[in-house]
């Protein structure tokens, strides 16, 4: 085990040992401190610009990013991967600058769940999990013992275990997605991003996704960040919730505190209503009528 | 059922392979306009390997160690440098049915190779050199004409492949007609892909560039697989995607330019061979890559011993071998995609 991986180990054990009791308050493992971003060709005005935005993300913690399509979403969680570098302000992951890391370190810490992408040529499932131990591995990278254990686990942890022999272009979107969140976990990473991972699957799917999400968020120690359109969902498996408009950051807070009828329909820009819940958990309804 | 790749079956799978690379080998010797039992050409072999050469009559050393013997070795080192290369373009470009000649890289090589040989013949090198400049200059080529929208379009580049390919195969042909009429049917023979012509460079320098080459490419190996799932997805396992994707451009582009150079455009073999390993061994590029070196080398020298024989004493040019299996397979590999 090399000294990264170690300490990670270290913290998460660390993370993980004691039941969640409210003293002493952890540090937060994700901080966004006023980070913004812009696009712009050279020497023109800004294509798009995302507004610095700030908020943090503890381990254990399942934050949910809302917004219209454009609005800044993808920007975000591409700062938060690292792979974008803000233009003013900061990213940190235990306080070490995320566009700083070298790309196996970010490897090792930050783990992305994209949108589908095809595969070249078949591959077994287990065979696409064990990519997630590339991060760790040297040379010509033939996986370890442990590797294959972490993987196993891995596979157990997503729901994907009974997949493992079969090919990744033969399954359905749902065990897809398992798959696709089983390499993640494999990376054993701090900060665990998903980029509309439900999209384009049936509700059971989703619901059955986010579960396993809160789970291991729960299980492991990770910090969770997910990018979404589903409202409801959202609503129901996020701690919190970092609401984005056209690059602007309204608001940040819990469910309760951002799910207001105004603000959504001015962000969302239709008629929907606000309902609570018997369990005091926010419901969005939209209304069939034409607006007037 | 989760068994990784370890370097024992790699090794295994390699030590067979190369047991089938030495029979096809034994039997390419064998068979010719003049067949030779196998108990000569063991006894031939034998003697040969002790240093014993004068116990051999002359006709046969003359026949399997200065005829036979450096065309099947020019044969394996082009059908290794083939198959690597088409074998990397598919990562490369995210498009399995990548490959040398379909590209138009091969065409690059061979203009480059042509244009070397009139302005700097007396150079020594130039023809090598000239081929990989012009496979450099054509994967460019390709790989920016099959972009669109900042995205690598699988269809786009094949066309923009073929389209090069024609564009640089008339050049060849406005070149062919200002070269004196006494060189233009062993030019025309050559660029249908040809092993007759014994290569003015050294087998030793060639096989030493072949192991470079694919050494570089090896270095990759794992990266490779990842690339396979999209750039981004690389970057995010922590795969350097551009140095990957620079030494892999240089690699490919070195083979192609070496195997062109020795032996025109052979056609296919790039696409076929890493298909059929695949298909046998899976398609992990640690195991990939040197199963494909060593499949490469058996196809070629089975479709030249083959073009050798078939309709003996004429000999055809190995690239037409290669293009009448490889060709209908092509089409049924993009057809499969299509569907």
């Amino acid at each position: 085990m090399n000294p990264v991986e170690k300490a990670a180990e270290q913290q998460k054990t660390a993370s993980t040992a004691g039941p969640a009791s409210p003293s002493p308050p952890e540090p937060p493992r994700l901080s966004v401190d006023l980070a913004s971003f812009s696009y712009a060709p050279e020497g023109g005005a800004s294509l798009f610009t995302l507004e610095a935005t700030s908020f943090d993300v503890r381990s254990r913690e399942v934050v949910a990013v809302l917004g219209r399509n454009g609005s800044g979403k993808s920007t975000l969680l591409r700062l938060l991967a690292g792979t974008l570098a803000p233009l003013s302000g900061r990213v940190k992951l235990e306080g070490l600058e995320v566009s700083r890391l070298d790309l196996r370190t970010r490897a090792q810490r930050i783990a992305m769940v994209q949108q589908e992408n095809p595969l070249l040529f078949p591959v077994r499932v287990w065979e696409f999990v064990m990519q997630g131990r590339y991060p760790y591995s040297r040379g010509l990278r033939f996986e370890t013992e442990e590797d294959a254990a972490v993987a196993r686990q891995a596979l157990v942890e997503a729901g994907a275990d009974p997949l493992r022999g079969r090919w990744m272009h033969k399954l359905s979107g749902g065990e897809k997605q398992r798959a696709v969140l089983a390499r993640a976990l494999a990376q054993q990473p701090l900060l665990l991003l998903l980029d509309e991972p439900t999209l384009h699957l049936d509700i059971a799917a989703q619901v059955d996704l986010l579960r396993r999400l809160r789970r291991v968020a729960m299980d492991r120690g990770y910090a969770v960040v997910v990018v979404t359109h589903e409202l409801n969902l959202a609503a129901e498996f996020a701690d919190r919730i970092v609401l984005l408009d056209r690059g602007k950051t309204l608001r940040v807070g819990k469910p309760s505190e951002v799910y207001e009828q105004a603000l959504l329909q001015q962000v969302f820009g239709t008629l929907l209503y606000v309902e609570y819940t018997a369990r005091g958990t926010p419901k969005v309804t939209f209304s069939g009528a034409e607006t007037e | 059922m989760m068994r990784a790749l370890t370097p024992r079956r790699l090794l295994l799978t390699c030590t067979a392979l190369l047991g089938v690379l030495l029979l096809v080998v034994f039997f390419s010797l064998k068979f010719g306009t003049r067949s030779i039992s196998v108990y000569d050409l063991v006894a031939l072999l034998f003697h040969a390997a002790t240093g014993r050469t004068d116990l051999v009559s002359s006709d046969f050393r003359l026949i399997i160690l200065d005829i036979r013997w450096p065309r099947i070795l020019l044969a394996m080192i082009v059908g290794a440098s083939l198959s690597v290369a088409g074998a990397s373009f598919q990562a490369l470009l995210r498009n399995p049915l990548a490959d040398p000649y379909v590209l138009g890289v091969s065409s690059g090589a061979a203009l480059g190779s042509i244009l070397s040989l009139i302005w700097a013949a007396q150079l020594p090198g130039a023809t090598p050199f000239g081929a990989f400049a012009g496979a450099l200059a054509a994967t460019a080529a390709v790989y920016f004409l099959g972009r669109r929208g900042g995205e690598l379009d699988s269809y786009a580049l094949l066309l923009g492949g073929i389209i090069t390919a024609s564009f640089l195969s008339a050049l060849i042909m406005f070149l062919m007609t200002t070269i004196s009429g006494r060189e233009l049917r062993g030019m025309a023979f050559w660029l249908m892909g040809d092993l007759s012509t014994p290569s003015p460079v050294s087998p030793g320098w060639l096989l030493l560039v072949l192991v470079l080459g694919v050494a570089a490419i090896y270095t990759t190996a794992a990266d490779l697989n990842l690339l396979l799932g999209g750039e981004q997805e690389a970057m995010h396992l922590g795969v350097d995607v551009v140095r990957v994707k620079f030494v892999v451009y240089l690699g490919a582009s070195v083979l192609t330019g070496l195997a062109v150079s020795v032996s025109g455009a052979i056609g296919y073999v790039g696409l076929i061979v890493p298909h059929l390993v695949r298909l046998l061994f899976g398609s992990d590029y640690r195991l990939l890559i040197p199963a494909t070196a060593l499949g490469g080398a058996i196809a070629v020298v089975l479709a030249d011993t083959l073009a050798r024989t078939l309709v003996s004493p004429t000999q055809l040019p190995v690239g037409a071998m290669t293009a009448l299996v490889g060709a209908p397979v092509f089409i049924y590999l993009l057809r499969r995609r299509m569907t």
